[in-house]
């Protein structure tokens, strides 16, 4: 059973058909990516996937649960996570509750367990504590547990983004352009980082990008979109030489 | 441990001192009832502060919440304890008053909170400017159907819970609203904090700085905002209980927009998403209209110059986001709450 499986998804906005019989089938442990000019869907396509919009049509599956009518929240509880094009972290929270607040759906505990301070409420707060704590040591952030988000570089803020989605276990992560906005050093520890969470946290990636660089050197299939409607899919090697593509990325005259 | 029973053993002292004073009438009548009206202050403030301050809306309604609790306690106690034409004969010997009063502020508690529901299902799908209307409209519903339902006194107003305060003097003389009121703070504060300081309640103020990626990375939204409404304003019905038995006389014009703005004026004088804050504004603002009383109407400009003020140069509030502990690190030795 694939892990992600999407069939011949359709969103419509008005007139506009943003996503346009969208269909993939992602298994575990892939690493993929999505890719296409601006505007193409491939955002549209992920707040699909996380549950932020309903499709007009097709079907969406996580692990053989079909997510229609879900909200993100129960999306995010069957194993898929995201982080987003524009860093969204909780600004004036630091970065441990951070990554202890989206642990929220496997809190373990009732408001009143909250209130009245029993036992559960003190061993599960102590969990959380602790998973965080051993992810952010796990990615070498642990000194930056007490800091807030703002007073960080963005790089890091897009590593904290990453932690931050990764405290929800998933099976699936999403990255919403990890690149974007980042200078080229950084970038090339970007590509480090993504392939390292790959194999030591054994899920699979999905992500939509621009930079050629971080999607050659990392991703096994890639699909790329324009207006809605899937033009080609392949290996990065079939991609980089195919007509459609560069005619899409470039317009005809440069063919 | 040792440190853990500071705050309560403190607290006790307090209200052991309080009392004392009012026995040996130190106090006055009059301080008391500053006191007591100070106390149901700061449940208000603190209770707003949960939604404007950590949620981050802007609820204008909160008189109305108060009225609901002020009513169905009134009512509550009025049925269990005193004759009246409406409610028929007491259930229960006036001697059971001081046991059976706080189920009657439970009672206003629990129809605040679901009269909090008004405001609370809205608030899926509406945020902001928006939502601020809708609880500016629930305000008003409430207040206009108390004024129109003709057993509990209409627009006249109801009364008779004077016989419940003065049957628990019956059963011992001590100042017994000044000790529910008490009690009722610190009640207010201690489930508030508990609440906002778990990881369960920071859902709250995830969905303050950025409700999408809140729901996105695995909070409950909805649930966490029918959450922080429905306490709210149950604590406003608390406060509303207390009112009600501590004038003895609850009236529809009592709970008018003019009441939310004072619960707002304390919110945002004591700093949003600081309960610390909220007390400290609360006895501020208590003690700012005793000394404004001889202004009478005019007191009305005054107050409301002072929120402009406060907008201009402190826009964050006397303590802003933070609590007295972080302004005082050593009062942390005093006290140890995770």
């Amino acid at each position: 059973m694939a892990l992600l499986e999407i069939k011949e998804l359709t969103q419509r906005f008005g007139g506009l058909i943003a996503v346009n019989d969208f269909s993939v089938s992602l298994e575990g442990r892939e690493l993929n990516a999505l890719i296409g000019p601006n505007g193409a869907g491939k955002t549209t396509v992920f707040n699909l996937v996380s549950g932020f919009y309903q499709p007009s049509s097709g079907s969406i599956t996580i692990n053989g649960v079909n997510t229609r009518g879900m909200k993100p929240h129960q999306v995010t509880a069957l194993g898929v996570a995201r982080t987003f094009q524009n860093i969204r972290l909780w600004n004036d929270m630091t970065v441990l509750d951070n990554i202890r607040v989206s642990q929220h759906y496997r809190l373990g505990y009732s408001l009143m367990d909250s209130i009245l301070r029993t036992r559960r409420y003190a061993d599960r707060e102590a969990a959380i504590e602790r998973t965080a704590m051993e992810l952010l040591e796990f990615l070498g952030m642990k000194d930056l547990a007490g800091e807030y988000p703002p007073n960080l570089s963005y790089g890091i803020q897009r590593k904290v983004e990453i932690a931050r989605a990764l405290s929800t276990k998933p099976k699936l992560l999403l990255l919403d352009e990890p690149a974007a906005g980042l200078p080229s050093t950084d970038v090339v520890e970007l590509i480090k980082l993504i392939g390292w969470i790959h194999k030591e946290f054994d899920l699979a990636i999905w992500m939509i990008e621009h930079q050629m660089t971080v999607v050659m050197s990392l991703c096994q299939g890639i699909k790329v979109i324009d207006f809605g409607a899937t033009i080609a899919e392949g290996s990065p090697e079939d991609i980089r030489n195919n007509p459609t593509v560069i005619k899409a990325y470039l317009g005809d005259e440069a063919i | 441990m040792g440190t853990r029973i500071t705050v309560p053993a403190a607290l006790c002292a307090l209200l052991a001192i309080l009392v004392a004073m009012t026995q040996k009438d130190i106090l006055g009548q009059y301080g008391v009832t500053v006191l007591c009206t100070m106390g149901i202050y700061i449940i208000l403030s603190a209770s707003l502060n949960l939604v404007n301050g950590y949620m981050g809306e802007f609820s204008c309604g909160h008189a109305g919440f108060m009225a609901v609790g002020a009513y169905a306690s009134s009512i509550a106690g009025v049925f269990l304890f005193v004759p009246d034409k409406v409610f028929g004969h007491p259930w229960l010997p006036m001697s059971c008053a001081p046991f059976a009063f706080p189920l009657i502020l439970a009672v206003g508690f629990v129809a605040a909170a679901l009269a909090g529901l008004v405001v609370a299902i809205p608030s899926f799908k509406t945020r902001g400017d928006y939502l601020a209307v809708i609880t500016l409209a629930a305000g008003y519903i409430i207040k206009s159907a108390i004024e129109n339902v003709e057993s509990v006194g209409g627009p006249r107003g109801f009364m008779g819970m004077s016989k419940v305060v003065q049957g628990m003097d019956t059963v011992m003389e001590l100042p017994w609203m000044l000790i529910w009121i008490f009690l009722g703070v610190v009640f207010t504060i201690w489930i508030l904090r508990r609440f906002v300081y778990s990881t369960y309640g920071k859902g709250i103020m995830a969905i303050h700085q950025d409700e999408v990626a809140a729901e996105i990375m695995s909070v409950n939204t909805n649930k966490m905002k029918l959450i922080a409404f429905m306490l709210s304003s149950g604590l406003a019905g608390l406060a509303g209980g207390l009112y009600a038995f501590l004038i003895s006389f609850v009236n529809p014009a009592s709970f008018t927009i003019l009441r939310s703005t004072e619960c707002l004026v304390m919110v945002y004088l004591g700093g949003m998403g600081s309960l610390s804050g909220s007390v400290l504004a609360a006895i501020a603002f208590t003690i700012m209209l005793e000394f404004l009383k001889p202004l009478e109407q005019l007191k009305w400009v005054a107050i409301p110059l002072v929120l402009i003020l406060l907008m201009q140069f402190r826009p964050e509030g006397i303590m802003g986001n933070r609590e007295l502990s972080d302004v005082f690190p050593k009062l942390k030795r005093f006290y140890r709450f995770k």
